[in-house]
């Protein structure tokens, strides 16, 4: 490989901002959504059933008489009613579809009413009789610290002697984090369809990212083998990781209710239910121990997460490790130690959320930089800078080598185009003359390591059908749910063949096309789905220049497929007359594309290993104003620049940075979920639960492509992820008000907590007032 | 049950409906209009605008027996794929969406907002209460701010209606 490679090459389909394929369905209301499809005759519905008084309870008895007597209720799940095995989790065997003789959440699923309306069925859940046994719940981070409560072993790795390097240190900090989690607030909730079959087939219609997941989860509650199962996913109305491992209770309880009914039966959740239910985001709280010279360079890091993954594991080993694979940011630790303890909490279950335990890391790394920068006296961005990896001292704390070392160019660029440090001087002359209202400044980088982590998830298939009239059915194993998946694999399969992207009739993932697929998740949709379908059509392709090459007497080199012909030597012919006279010479015109990606390898018991393909780069500088006196704060200007590689759709990527960093400015500022101390959610509805709305888009927003030569590695079209990345971009904004706030008391770290709502600013304003304390 | 007459994208229609069903559900269960989605079913996060006579409303939070005789926009009845609505065009010329499903509510909301407008309603964000306000972006994201996209396609959602309201203003 390389060090840099330049691929410009100019193409019909791919890299071209095209709009979204549903564009038309979605401005006419056209877009079939699961709770839109037309329900079968005689479909029944479900609502969940649960003890609404306690989060932690023994379950001595249930009295479900008053529920099977509401008219119209046809059936009452519970646990005995399983006839395989009750659990919907990914992979620990911890998650009860139905609780089996204990409550451990607010929330927790106890019995499914199946009626023939919804309003029935709702009605009906309301009136069980529970004879419950209280616990004491242990509800937040430090609750389970105390009782030393783990939902797993610790984790660590790290390198140097990193207790010798903080004793023998002249400069040293330590200080405390508190990040909260998110609710998906997907504005589709959870929902399933099941319809029943003969000799005990089921077909589910699920909005779920992992349609495969699903199928294993039906297959297993009902005891029936996976290839009785058939999941279908056509879109969904939001995922954001919520839809990874969490969609799989509802669809196995739609198709539980359908065997035992014998009837289509549909799960779709109350908004309510669905944010009490279903795990979010985790929260965490980090503790750093940090030593750096005088000219504020890190020379060692002891970093420590606390993270509340609810009453089971769900994906919290993947999720929390990938807090430790980011907990360096940008930045060169040279002695560092990375510890995250998994606590267990009677809350509901945390899961994956778009970054997948990534972002606490980074604000992790970007507090340690604000501190630093803070008790030197020194810019923060200057600060940042002498941390950034380079060559020689390019090795993560995992002993991942760091190979493209573009984010001094890019952040160099941002910090021209931006305006930095002209800005910075007018934010201190601002504040100097400013008593109320104060201004604060941050530019943050954001560097992200794109694969699974769990090293077997990086595969995918897809399914490519030439028919006789030159038209193309694409379908691999990735979801749609709003990211412009289906469309970049589209562009992959057009750019192949040389065909209009019209010809390519997208389809719904189906795992009896595609079976044994990732979730849609990691941000690897495209990288991993777009190889697969790429795959197939050359396989394809391959055949058909057999083909002409014999027929024409062309050699191979000569023949190219493009503008809807295949180009033969110095003539053309139409590709659909080609693929007739393929199929009457007995050519396969279909087939199945498989990848796999390279390189990559982690041994997670040593701590060694690639576990990344490569790194998505980005960095945004955000301006805000801060009242001091209500704690209020307004974003007045952002500026974004990130690394795609090379695009394979800009239209879509800069709505992906876009959305990605307003949702990750949600989590950092307004976005607060509230527990009470009986572990009840109180911030169960969007009243209650503030993500941000038109309104809470920064003033000046300009977001721009980094001009990257392309990938380095060998990705599709070399192009690189954006799903995740830019959900951490807003870390600036969130530097930001910690800068606002700092500059009451220079040389005071402000204690801010995440999310930066006004109370949590206001309790900064007072501590930083104090000293610090 | 009750017999409720409406006339929904110019089409009278009569159901007979239980006096508890929400215009919402029925739309989308006694009528097959699904274009109109379900988000919160609480009146928070927009997904469910409609028009009734003229003015847009959240369909989860009004009964539809309410409203007998009354003249039912959905998004079904503002354009065709064949002969799209110019809020509905310029939401695809912008890019005004990314998973969907919030985007009915966001352009029904934004055609009885652009509606309201031009009554010279003042909202939070109006420099005046006075005389017609400027559809600036800032007047747009205010006055949006019922509609939630979980996307977060905000930027090019306020662009999609600046444009389309920008073309109304030129062609009247």
């Amino acid at each position: 490989m390389p060090d840099s490679i330049v691929d410009d090459k100019v193409y019909a389909t791919a890299r071209q901002p095209i709009r979204h394929d549903s564009a038309i369905k979605h401005v006419t209301g056209g877009a079939v959504y699961i709770d839109d499809m037309r329900e079968p005759v005689g479909t029944l519905h479900l609502a969940p059933g649960w003890c609404r008084t306690y989060a932690k309870a023994r379950l001595d008895a249930l009295d479900l008489t008053e529920v099977r007597a509401v008219p119209g209720v046809v059936a009452v799940l519970t646990k005995d009613d399983v006839p395989g095995i009750n659990d919907v989790s990914s992979s620990f065997g911890d998650d009860p579809m139905l609780a089996d003789g204990e409550v451990l959440f607010w929330g927790q699923v106890v019995f499914c009413v199946v009626a023939t309306t919804r309003e029935a069925a709702r009605k009906a859940a309301r009136l069980a009789r529970f004879e419950v046994v209280p616990g004491t719940p242990l509800v937040t981070v430090a609750d389970a610290l105390a009782a030393d409560s783990h939902i797993m072993p610790e984790y660590r790795f790290g390198r140097g002697d990193v207790a010798k390097s903080l004793k023998d240190t002249q400069r040293r900090l330590s200080g405390q984090i508190a990040v909260g989690g998110q609710e998906h607030f997907y504005l589709e909730g959870q929902v399933a369809m099941a319809v029943p079959g003969e000799d005990g087939d089921m077909t589910v219609y699920s909005s779920t990212q992992h349609p495969t997941e699903v199928q294993h989860t039906v297959a297993k509650v009902l005891g029936v083998t996976e290839a009785s199962v058939t999941v279908e996913t056509r879109r969904m109305g939001g995922g954001f990781g919520g839809k990874e491992s969490q969609a799989n209770q509802w669809a196995a309880l739609a198709a539980l209710a359908a065997r035992v009914t014998g009837r289509p039966c549909k799960m779709r959740l109350d908004r309510d239910d669905d944010m009490i239910m279903t795990g979010k985001r985790h929260d965490q709280v980090a503790s750093f121990d940090v030593a750096y010279d005088g000219e504020g360079r890190i020379l060692a890091v002891d970093l420590d997460f606390a993270s509340r993954c609810g009453y089971s594991a769900d994906l919290s080993l993947g999720v929390n490790d990938r807090t430790m694979f980011h907990a360096d940011n940008a930045y060169f630790y040279p002695n560092v130690s990375i510890r995250s303890q998994r606590l267990k909490t009677n809350t509901c279950s945390n899961t994956a959320f778009r970054g997948f335990g990534g972002p606490h890391g980074v604000i992790a790394a970007e507090r340690i930089i604000d501190s630093i920068a803070i008790s030197i006296g020194l810019d923060p961005l200057e600060v940042r800078k002498r941390n950034f990896y380079g060559p020689g001292r390019d090795v993560t704390p995992y002993g991942q080598k760091v190979e493209d070392n573009i984010l001094a160019e890019l952040v160099g660029e941002l910090e021209a185009s931006s305006n930095y440090w002209k800005r910075r001087t007018a934010v201190r002359s601002f504040n100097a003359k400013s008593r109320i209202l104060k201004k604060g400044l941050a530019l943050t980088p954001v560097k992200f390591g794109i694969s699974f982590t769990l090293i077997h998830l990086n595969q995918a298939g897809a399914l490519v059908h030439v028919y006789t009239d030159g038209s193309v059915h694409l379908n691999h194993g990735g979801t749609e749910m709003g990211q412009g998946l289906f469309l970049k694999v589209a562009q992959v399969v057009a750019e192949e063949f040389g065909l209009p992207i019209d010809q390519v009739k997208i389809t719904a993932t189906n795992t009896a096309k595609v079976p044994n697929t990732a979730p849609t998740a990691a941000s690897s949709g495209s990288d991993l789905n777009g190889m697969a379908a790429q795959a197939a059509c050359r396989e394809i392709k391959a055949r058909l220049v057999d083909f002409v090459s014999m027929e024409y007497g062309t050699p191979a080199d000569k023949i190219d497929f493009r503008d809807s012909q295949v180009i033969i030597g110095n003539g053309a012919v139409p590709f659909r007359e080609i693929v007739k006279k393929a199929f009457i010479a007995r050519i396969q015109l279909s087939a199945a594309g498989y990848y796999r990606t390279p390189k990559i390898h982690w041994n997670r018991d040593k701590a060694e290993g690639r576990p990344f393909l490569y790194f998505a780069y980005g960095a945004a500088c955000a301006e805000v104003t801060v009242d001091t006196m209500t704690g209020e704060m307004k974003v007045d200007r952002v500026d974004i620049l990130h690394d795609c590689g090379k695009s394979l759709n800009p239209a879509i990527d800069i709505g992906q940075i876009e959305g990605g960093f307003v949702q990750g400015m949600g989590w950092l500022t307004t976005e607060e979920l509230v527990f009470d101390g009986q572990g009840r959610l109180r911030t169960h509805a969007p009243s209650t639960y503030k993500i941000p709305t038109a309104s809470d888009v920064p003033e000046e927003f300009v977001t721009k492509l980094f001009d990257s030569p392309g990938n380095r590695e060998e990705t599709i079209f070399r192009s690189k992820a954006v799903g995740e990345p830019p959900l951490m971009l807003p870390a600036c904004v969130f530097s930001a008000v910690l800068d606002a706030v700092a500059s009451l008391k220079p040389g005071v770290i402000p204690p801010l907590d995440a999310p930066a709502t006004p109370e949590a600013i206001m309790k900064a304003v007072h501590a930083t007032r104090r000293g610090g304390v | 049950m009750h017999d409720v007459t409406l006339t929904i994208n110019g089409e009278r229609r009569t159901v007979a409906l239980d006096a508890r069903t929400t215009l919402l559900d029925a739309l989308r269960d006694h009528l097959g209009l699904t274009g109109t989605k379900k988000g919160c079913d609480h009146g928070q996060c927009g997904a469910c605008t409609i028009l009734v006579d003229g003015r847009r409303i959240n369909a989860c939070l009004t009964l539809a027996v309410m409203h007998d005789g009354d003249t039912v926009t959905t998004v079904e009845g503002l354009g065709t794929p064949d002969d799209l609505h110019p809020m509905q065009a310029a939401f695809v010329a912008h890019d005004g969406f990314q998973c969907g499903y919030c985007t009915p509510g966001q352009i029904m909301s934004a055609v009885g907002m652009v509606g309201e407008v031009a009554k010279g309603w003042p909202s939070h964000a109006s420099a005046s209460l006075n005389g017609k306000p400027e559809l600036t972006e800032a007047e747009i994201a205010e006055r949006m701010s019922g509609n939630l996209c979980r996307c977060s396609a905000y930027p090019n959602i306020v662009a999609a209606i600046s444009a389309a309201a920008k073309d109304t203003e030129a062609s009247s």
